[in-house]
């Protein structure tokens, strides 16, 4: 049987420039006008969001794509989604591809939920015979029955998303795609429709293709990850071997990583690293040790105060807690260390990585790093050696009784 | 079972895409059908508002242009009914226009989630426009009943005629600014004033034999405008100036032919600068 998705030699160069992503025709007509004096062309700098993935995917294969932020995933299913042309390659597909960049594209708050529905489904690629069909189970799994004749202005957010996912759901095709969209909503809901998504793609051998951060879900889901790494493919294999793959990628050599997918910013993350008290550089850190994370924030031209948001995820179970720092003004084209000390005592050992927010006055997002940082505690020497594989999150003393 | 194989490459050839445009027709009504009811859902007036747009210009040029002025309507006894033709027709063709030139970035938010052919929402929002036509032409056939205005037989052929010139021209135009919109975001500027230019350029309030200089009428001739709406009020006037159609038949095609080659020329790329 052929296979579902070919993708031979695919690549795709972004062209950099300083200016925002589309031009203004006075700046054109401005540049040209100068080029006409200076005789210098801009030769502009360009990078490769995707370079030689060769990959072949059967169909019924259920497969992730991780990597940290800037690896290409999202690159590689905007193109397989035939949302954005690849610049090399190509790909080939064998069977109606459903796509999910987004839950809810094309919602419009003046039209009811019922409207919405066909509006949405229609968008995705379902037919309106198809989705008058299916229009009773999409209203009965969303769980907003009582308003589906409402305008979707008077929803709640939480409500928009659920009936988003009850048409995603319910979305038919043989080849799925989906990006980071589960990252939303609520969680017994999110898991409702990872269930269904489980359940159709084991009845009907239907291929997935799955982008997350969220390793827990990739693990759930998929038989089989691809790890992609600055735009090229580290490894295709099994679940398990790519996410250890990717952990210890993480940490590899000394933890300090430049940050530079925002330099275009006015202000932005532009380091971040790991230490002990000692400000010994460090990755794999003992239970109970103090972990120092040292965040460097550039500011190019800010002028307002600003908020660091950090939060500490585990691995597998997602986000542990979270710690925001409000900071005052400062002084523009200078950079800044911030350092977080987190105590340890209460942590299991596990794999844990960090995101950093960057935020302004009104708590709006400026720059966001999601595991911009990766550390371990080490399993030796700590009370949970010989007792299994998971030891949950929390490491804490309870008090047993038991009756004579 | 024989599988939908679909084959992705860096953009090589040129095609229109008509198959594949088929083949979202579903689409096509679907975004037509969103704007038109979000349109109508949003004002209270309604329909009421598609009706007194067009009846309000029709005042306004009668008092100016009719009472004051005394520009003739040429061989239609009454100015209202003279102007209502041809603004019906230039409100077909203006609001085609300045809907298709913004309707990419108004939708950018969809482009850049999902696939389909783009040339649906520059289509859809022609569409939209020509849903507010038929009101309006309504409100044209009553007036026409109460001045006693005839309307000879071949209207049949010459309504028809000089909506679809109106329309496709607008088309092409429109097509051609939304993908301009895409690449430079200061081009929507201009789009107002060249919609008022090509008003002007347009025998809505005079009658294009009313300009006395044959050079200038030489040149709007080529207005797609004027040929609309020479035909269109061909069945009004029993004369139709076959130059002017065929002058602006010719541009009209001409804005076609530009309008979907630089559209599909660089819709690949409009989910990457949208």
């Amino acid at each position: 049987m052929l296979p579902a998705i070919e993708i031979r030699n695919l690549g795709k160069q972004y062209m950099l420039t300083n200016a925002p992503p589309y031009v203004a025709l006075r700046d054109v007509i401005s540049e040209s006008v100068k080029n006409i004096f200076s005789k210098k062309k801009n030769p502009g700098n360009s990078f490769w969001a995707l370079q030689d993935i060769t990959l072949a995917i059967e169909p019924g294969e259920r497969i992730g794509i991780i990597g940290r932020n800037g690896a290409g995933k999202s690159t590689l299913l905007k193109i397989i989604s035939r949302i954005t042309p690849p610049t090399t390659g190509e790909v080939i597909i064998r069977g109606r591809v459903g796509s999910l960049l987004e839950v809810g594209t094309g919602f419009h708050p003046e039209l009811t939920g019922r409207e919405n529905i066909y509006l949405n489904g229609s968008i995705l690629g379902l037919k309106k015979t198809v989705i008058a069909r299916q229009l009773d189970a999409i209203i009965d799994f969303s769980g907003v029955e009582i308003f589906i004749d409402t305008p979707l202005k008077h929803y709640s957010s939480g409500m928009q998303l659920r009936l988003a996912f009850s048409v995603a759901a319910h979305l038919e095709p043989e080849i799925l795609l989906i990006d980071e969209v589960l990252a939303v909503g609520d969680m017994e809901f999110q898991k409702k429709c990872l269930g269904k998504m489980q359940e159709v793609s084991q009845q009907h051998g239907r291929t997935i293709l799955f982008v997350s951060h969220n390793l827990k879900a990739i693990n759930d889901i998929c038989d089989k990850a691809v790890l992609l790494n600055n735009g090229k493919m580290m490894i295709y294999d099994t679940v398990e071997k790519v996410i250890n793959t990717y952990i210890t990628s993480l940490d590899t050599g000394t933890n300090e990583r430049e940050l530079i997918s925002a330099t275009s910013k006015n202000i932005y993350f532009s380091r971040i690293n790991s230490f002990d008290t000692n400000r010994k550089n460090k990755y794999v850190f003992s239970s109970g040790e103090t972990v120092g994370i040292a965040i460097t924030v550039q500011n190019n031209d800010w002028s307002g105060a600003f908020t660091i948001g950090f939060g500490l995820n585990s691995f597998s179970k997602g986000r542990i807690l979270i710690s925001h720092k409000e900071c005052r003004v400062m002084q523009t084209k200078l950079s800044k260390e911030f350092v977080v000390w987190l105590p340890t005592e209460d942590l299991t050992p596990n794999s844990y990585s960090v995101d950093i927010s960057l935020l302004d006055g009104r708590k709006e997002t400026i720059d966001l790093v999601t595991d911009a940082l990766g550390f371990e505690i080490a399993l030796a020497n700590t009370k949970f050696e010989g007792l299994g594989y998971d030891y949950g999150i929390i490491s804490k003393e309870l008090t047993w009784q038991s009756t004579e | 079972m024989e599988k939908l194989t679909t084959r992705i490459q860096p953009p090589l050839h040129f095609s229109l895409g008509l198959r594949e445009l088929w083949h979202y027709r579903e689409l096509f009504y679907f975004f037509s059908w969103r704007d038109i009811k979000v349109k109508y859902k949003q004002t209270y007036l309604g329909i009421v508002w598609a009706l007194l747009q067009p009846l309000g210009m029709m005042m306004i040029f009668t008092l100016l242009f009719s009472k004051s002025v005394k520009i003739p309507s040429g061989p239609i006894p009454h100015y209202p009914v003279f102007v209502l033709s041809g603004v019906i027709v230039w409100n077909l063709f203006n609001s085609s226009v300045s809907h298709a030139a913004e309707s990419m970035i108004q939708n950018a938010n969809i482009i850049k989630k999902i696939y389909f052919p783009r040339l649906i929402i520059p289509c859809s929002s022609v569409l939209v426009a020509f849903f507010d036509f038929l009101m309006a032409f309504l409100i044209f056939i009553t007036l026409c009943v109460g001045y006693q205005q005839t309307i000879l037989w071949n209207a049949i052929l010459f309504f028809p005629a000089g909506i679809l010139l109106s329309l496709l021209s607008a088309f092409g135009l429109g097509t051609f600014l939304s993908a301009l919109n895409v690449k430079y975001r200061d081009f929507r500027y201009t789009v107002p004033f060249l919609l008022q230019v090509l008003f002007f350029a347009s025998q809505v309030i005079y009658p294009l034999p009313f300009i006395q200089q044959s050079w200038l009428k030489n040149i709007l001739a080529f207005n797609p405008l004027n040929g609309a709406i020479e035909l269109f009020r061909a069945p009004l006037t029993n004369t139709v100036d076959m130059n002017i159609v065929i002058a602006s038949l010719g541009s009209c095609v001409l804005l076609t032919i530009l309008g979907l080659f630089y559209f599909r020329k660089t819709e690949a790329y409009f989910a990457d600068i949208a």
